[in-house]
């Protein structure tokens, strides 16, 4: 440990006057010394094999007594790799590496030659398609077949390419992207809604949707859009709310992006439309809510009349019921029951009041009137003998 | 290696100069690309040259051969491009301002044509950018702001998209077709306005279900009182009589009851009252 920090204090000091990346270095070689000492013994054993610092002038080398003074190139990428100095210095990838030699004394050559060819027929010739798939050859840029899915043969890359895709996967899109953000549209009213949908489509001509289209998916989503607007257009806010509406909206634009797809050869079939939200702008939705709060009253104010007129029916039934009974019991003997009931309900009334009675000739009564009149104050004096009389 | 290189240096070198040659002599112009090859300044062929019918493979792309260092290559894509035009503001016949956003697709189908006149797809876009706004304004500028909303209905669209087409065929190009992609009411006083035109309608709405609401109470309520109406009559009608003397008979024992919150009752009687008839044990 201590041998490696005085060489690595030699080091610093012939570098620091000449060797270019000595400033570098130099700071570097502390920390890592001292990480990997074990390690840098057998490194710094070996250093003067390696080639020398060309920076360095040669009389540098021939001071004499310590050859080990010069720095040498490979030592200082020993020491400044990131995992610290190098086990085993150059080993047999470093740079003295040397095939082993061949059997019959000859020239790996044709070999390697033969090995890169295979590679590169192996890796751009053979090409698997999977069921799902569709890929378009080109030669030398010329369109000249469609693959099917299964093992296909090409030439090897720079003569024929390959372009393969998924076409039976049904690719989806949103807009707007992502769940925030209002993306306000007009309606043929004149009002706003805030709209989001998905649209899924797939590629039913790999060649045409290549070749035809710059910018493929664009042109899907900025048909999609326009197509939306125009279907919107057509229909009321309400209209837009309702599932009606909604499903109609889906159908028209699917159909007219088709149409509008169609018109590029786009080689894109459009798979659905499904709009996933429709919602008053965010400035009126209060006004929105307080529609259906006020649905919800009117429903409310129905339901408690019902309540009521429920009532008000059974109370009728109930009474005419019981009047019915004791008119059927009435009709069998009028008279009797008549003068039953009268004399009950008397019974009833005058057992439960005060009963004063006049014998009228002469006679002079005294009445207590002021307490009669007391006790009319708190309620409204009836005229009993007129009630009763009238009978 | 070293062996190979001294015994054929000569041909070796003349490989590689006719390869080099070869290579320069070779342009692969791609299925979605055509090509105008240009001789000393001027435009002599086109090479994959845009044919609505021909289908693929059978319109010369591919491999295709130059005088090296004399004739020029100008690469035109072949496909549909886009055109996006910037938002506008479009004044429409009854003064109400729209935002109109449009894209147009268009592709070259005269190379030559396009190299002389606009030298890039680029500078096609360039040209007809202003062009395709001020059609726009144009056309829908006519249009009431209602007719704006739905021009993609009416022959708006196929109109603009032939007038920007005449004007693209000056630079070589075909315009497929243009769309209007969206259509915004301006930020402030017009976007103000229409909310608050959506929010009185819906209080406006509001107000009305709550009245149909109460409405819709009130003559529940009233049926049901004409229904009931309806039983008594029937039931009591039978013997209007005897419900005078059944009805009174229950409004005394109501009248004069003793029970909470009812005042006490005193009844004076003379002796010739009819319910006393039998006091006096006459007859």
């Amino acid at each position: 440990m201590s041998t490696f920090g005085a060489i690595a204090k030699n080091i610093g000091l012939a570098m620091a006057g000449k060797n270019p990346w000595g400033g570098k270095s130099d700071s570097s070689d502390g920390p890592s010394g001292s990480g990997g000492g074990s390690d840098s013994d057998s490194g710094g054993s070996e250093k003067p094999k390696g080639p020398r610092n060309p920076w360095l002038p040669g009389s540098g080398g021939g001071g004499g007594e310590e050859p080990r003074r010069s720095a040498n190139i490979e030592d200082i990428f020993k020491k400044r790799g990131p995992e610290g100095p190098r086990k085993g210095g150059g080993g047999p990838g470093g740079p003295n590496f040397q095939f082993p030699q061949r059997p019959g004394g000859k020239s790996w050559l044709p070999v390697a030659i033969g090995v890169v060819a295979l590679a590169w027929v192996g890796t751009t010739s053979i090409h698997f398609v999977q069921p799902k798939e569709q890929g378009v050859v080109t030669t030398l840029g010329k369109f000249s077949r469609t693959f099917n899915p299964g093992t296909n043969w090409t030439l090897p890359a720079p003569f024929e390419s390959v372009y393969i895709e998924n076409v039976s996967e049904v690719r989806a899109f949103r807009i707007p992207e992502g769940s925030e953000g209002e993306k306000l549209i007009l309606t043929g009213d004149q009002n706003l809604v805030n709209l989001s949908y998905l649209i899924r489509w797939n590629i039913n001509d790999l060649s045409l949707y290549k070749f035809r289209l710059a910018k493929p998916i664009e042109t899907v989503k900025q048909a999609a859009e326009a197509a939306m607007r125009s279907a919107v257009a057509e229909k009321t806010l309400d209209d837009t709310f309702s599932g009606e509406g909604r499903a109609q909206i889906e159908e028209r634009v699917r159909t007219r992006m088709q149409a509008i797809l169609d018109g590029y050869k786009a080689g894109i079939t459009v798979q659905g439309v499904e709009i996933d939200k429709t919602d008053p702008p965010e400035q009126v939705s209060d006004a929105f809510k307080d529609v259906s709060a006020a649905e919800q009253d009117a429903d409310a104010a129905r339901n408690r009349s019902r309540g009521v007129a429920q009532q008000i029916l059974a109370a009728a039934e109930g009474e005419t019921a019981a009047f019915d009974k004791v008119y059927e019991q009435y009709r069998l003997a009028p008279e009797v029951t008549r003068q039953r009931l009268y004399y009950e309900t008397m019974e009833r009334v005058l057992s439960q009041t005060d009963k004063t009675i006049v014998e009228t000739n002469g006679v002079t009564t005294y009445l207590p009137l002021p307490e009669i009149r007391k006790r009319a104050q708190a309620a409204p004096p009836a005229s009993p003998p007129a009630a009763v009389e009238g009978q | 290696m070293t062996n190979i290189w001294e015994s054929h240096k000569l041909s070796i070198i003349a490989v590689g100069l006719a390869l080099i040659g070869l290579m320069s002599s070779m342009v692969v112009i791609p299925e979605e690309e055509q090509a105008v090859v240009v001789r000393t300044g001027n435009p002599v062929r086109v090479i994959n040259r845009f044919q609505p019918d021909v289908p693929f493979g059978e319109t010369g792309a591919g491999v295709v051969l130059r005088i090296p260092l004399v004739e020029q290559v100008i690469r035109i894509d072949k496909r549909v491009l886009d055109l996006d035009m910037s938002q506008q503001q479009v004044l429409s016949s009854d003064q109400q301002r729209l935002l109109v956003d449009a894209y147009a697709r268009f592709r070259i189908i005269d190379p030559v044509q396009m190299v002389e006149s606009a030298g890039t797809t680029d500078g096609v876009r360039l040209q007809l950018e202003p062009i395709l706004n001020s059609v726009l304004r144009q056309e829908l500028g006519r249009r009431t702001f209602a007719a704006m909303l739905t021009a993609e209905r009416g022959d708006a669209m196929s109109n603009i998209t032939s007038k920007l087409d005449d004007q693209a065929r000056r630079y070589g190009a075909q315009v497929i077709d243009v769309r209007i992609k969206q259509t915004d009411l301006p930020t402030g006083a017009p976007l103000a306005a229409a909310f608050t035109r959506m929010e009185t309608d819906r209080e406006r709405e509001a107000r009305t279900i709550r009245a149909q609401g109460q409405r819709d109470a009130r003559i529940i309520r009233a049926e049901a009182d004409a229904e009931a109406a309806r039983i008594y009559a029937e039931s009591f009608g039978k013997d209007p009589g005897f419900y005078d003397f059944y009805r009174a008979m229950q409004s005394y024992d109501k009248t004069f009851a003793q029970g909470e919150d009812q005042g006490e009752s005193s009844i004076i009687l003379s002796p010739d009252n009819e319910y006393l008839r039998q006091f006096r044990g006459r007859r």
